[in-house]
């Protein structure tokens, strides 16, 4: 539960994209241990794909991305195995197994990795249920549940190790503004309790706004990081015209 | 890391000492968690000035320890613990909910076959219903008003067609060649054998080739037509059809039931007349039966109605396969598993009817005399 206060992920020079059409180029940026580091952008600007870097799914096409002092990307399978374990991912749509209960969905992560008793997986898996507000529904199925039910549980998997980071995929589309409110705050205390670094790509303002301690502007246009800071902060000080009608949800200012 | 426990009077200390990572150790937990069951405890209190690092598997026995204190009512002591690892416990016991689940709740025997015929009845009227829906759009493309684009059609008979040529022909003419060889084992010994080639000829055309071209199509093309709507279903397409009034037999089922009806009887007669060259490549090399007294054989045994039969049965397969196919297609699930499952019902079912309805076309041709 407590992290070195190196850097929790570390992005230098990174250039992402599909053969050759490049999505952000020359990107540099530090994710501090018990940050919640937003990486926000239009549509199309590569915050997905930026992810699927972060998370090894896709090498970059130049750069490296570092997590807790060691190299991520270009690392053998193995090696990218080991780091990861100490990274949850929340899918956007919560990518639980349809076949699994709850409880199996969480413990999975837990058999697959460690040499618990099986008591002990019963509970921790209780207790990562219990954290995501979804005590007693260890035996239900994901399709007897509800949409940001769904999110929470597969958050409770993300948990399951007690990894340092967690990555976060648009957590707040398709929910309802108070289950996406419940869900913000249960991500604030998830941070604050567990000292969890969060990364969360999104493009929901009052989310952002609430949550991030730091962020990241991608541009689509110029394919590169236009502004930085907490999304607050960017709010009352804009860097730039684009910043500022993203944060406003368009609204026109004079930014010099 | 350390975890020790004392009772003195009416209060259990709980000493945690060191650090806590992946702590797993059972019987200890079990007789910590008996211990504070105890009726003579008042108090529990944590002792976690010594405590190092820790993880979930401290979070669980804590949790544990603070849910008996809260049940029982008694004092739970957590002052020494650090601030972050008691906000996590009362987030752990923020929520205490007792949610009812339907798997909880038993049937008596009764209610186990009361709902089984409510499911049949159910199931037998959506299968009705989807039947009729099917012959109904049948009928309004016969009447030039059917909702369907022909390009769905064409692509359907793509599918279906010039893309199964190949596996049929192949298939078939190993299916006639093992004919011939297991038929000539029998005839030989009669020094017979040159009615391998009417064997072949009546098996292949009369039943075999559309058997065949059935069961490959079933997997096949029935499979890839409940996969296909299935994920449809998965991905709301259907719900979207429905609620723009377009109607899902005529749009998603017509197109493929036309493509099957049609390329089905080709298919069979592609399958005759490879079987019938399988049979022939046995009979005229390894069982030196001049080609053209095979040929002769097979010709005379070659009748029309066993091969208009034949043709029938491809006909009645291309409706079975398809029906199936897009049944199980529209009435899948909303998950991935149920794709799964839709796929595996429309072969295994597509199979099942064929072989059931040709029983019935036999013993038919039986009493008519064909």
């Amino acid at each position: 539960m407590k992290q070195t206060e190196k850097s929790a992920i570390s992005v230098k020079n990174l250039t992402m994209g599909y053969g050759s059409f490049i999505l952000q180029k020359e990107m540099n940026f530090e994710v501090k241990p018990h940050d919640i580091f937003i990486i926000m952008g239009g549509s199309g600007c590569g915050k997905s794909s930026l992810l699927r870097v972060l998370t090894g799914l896709v090498p970059p096409l130049a750069g490296s991305v570092w997590i807790q002092g060691t190299k991520f990307s270009g690392a053998s399978a193995d090696k990218q195995k080991e780091i990861m374990k100490n990274c949850g991912i929340l899918y956007q749509s919560g990518a639980l197994f349809s076949s699994m209960t709850l409880a199996e969905n969480v413990a999975l992560p837990l058999k697959q990795y460690t040499d618990y008793s099986e008591q002990t997986v019963r509970e921790l898996v209780s207790l990562k249920l219990a954290l995501v507000g979804l005590a007693g529904f260890e035996e239900f199925y994901p399709s007897e549940i509800s949409g940001g039910m769904k999110k929470r549980a597969g958050l409770a998997r993300a948990l399951a190790l007690d990894p340092d980071i967690v990555y976060f995929d648009e957590p707040s589309a398709g929910l309802d503004p108070i289950s996406s409110k419940l869900l913000d705050d249960l991500m604030k205390n998830i941070n604050q309790s567990l000292g969890t670094t969060l990364v969360v790509v999104t493009h929901e303002l009052s989310s952002l706004l609430d949550i991030g301690t730091n962020s990241i502007y991608l541009d689509a246009e110029s394919k590169t990081i236009i502004g930085r800071g907490k999304p607050a902060d960017l709010l009352k000080n804009p860097p730039n015209q684009t910043v500022y009608e993203f944060l406003t949800r368009g609204k026109q200012k004079n930014v010099r | 890391m350390k975890l020790d426990f004392h009772k003195s009077q009416k209060t259990l200390t709980v000493l945690l000492e060191g650090d806590f990572l992946h702590f797993d150790a059972p019987h200890r937990k079990t007789a910590l968690y008996e211990a504070a069951q105890n009726n003579t405890v008042r108090e529990i209190t944590l002792d976690a000035r010594s405590l190092g690092e820790w993880d979930s598997s401290l979070v669980v026995i804590l949790t544990t320890l603070k849910q008996t204190a809260n049940t029982r009512g008694i004092l739970f002591n957590d002052q020494t613990l650090p601030d972050d690892l008691k906000q996590l416990l009362d987030l752990a016991l923020a929520v205490n909910r007792h949610p009812v689940h339907d798997s909880n709740q038993t049937e008596d025997f009764l209610e186990h076959i009361g709902d089984w015929g409510l499911s049949f009845m159910a199931s037998l009227h959506k299968g009705l219903t989807f039947l009729g829906n099917s012959f109904h759009s049948v009928g309004r493309f016969f009447a030039g008003y059917a909702v369907m684009r022909n390009v769905d059609l064409w692509q359907a008979l793509g599918e279906c067609g010039p893309k199964a040529l190949s596996i049929v022909g192949l298939i078939s003419f190993m299916v006639g060649l093992i004919l011939a060889f297991v038929g000539a084992i029998q005839l030989k010994t009669f020094g017979a054998q040159v009615f391998v080639a009417s064997l072949v000829t009546i098996g292949m055309i009369r039943i075999m080739g559309a058997i065949m071209v059935g069961i490959i199509m079933a997997g096949r093309t029935g499979a890839s037509y409940a996969a296909t709507i299935g994920t449809m279903q998965v991905n709301e397409e259907i719900d979207a059809l429905k609620t723009m009034g377009i109607p899902v037999s005529d749009f998603l089922v017509l197109p493929r039931i036309l493509a099957l009806v049609i390329t089905m009887p080709l298919l069979v007669l592609l399958s005759d007349f490879s079987g019938m060259l399988g049979g022939a490549f046995v009979g005229t090399t390894l069982l030196g039966i001049p080609a053209e007294e095979y040929w002769k054989y097979a010709w005379n045994a070659f009748g029309l109605t066993n091969f208009l039969v034949g043709l029938f049965h491809g006909l009645v397969f291309g409706f079975v396969i398809s029906l199936c196919g897009c049944y199980f297609g529209v009435y899948c699930g909303r998950n991935a598993d149920s794709v799964g499952v839709a796929t595996t019902n429309a072969v295994v079912w597509a199979i099942v009817w064929m072989i059931v309805l040709t029983g019935i076309i036999t013993f038919f041709c039986e009493v008519i005399g064909v």
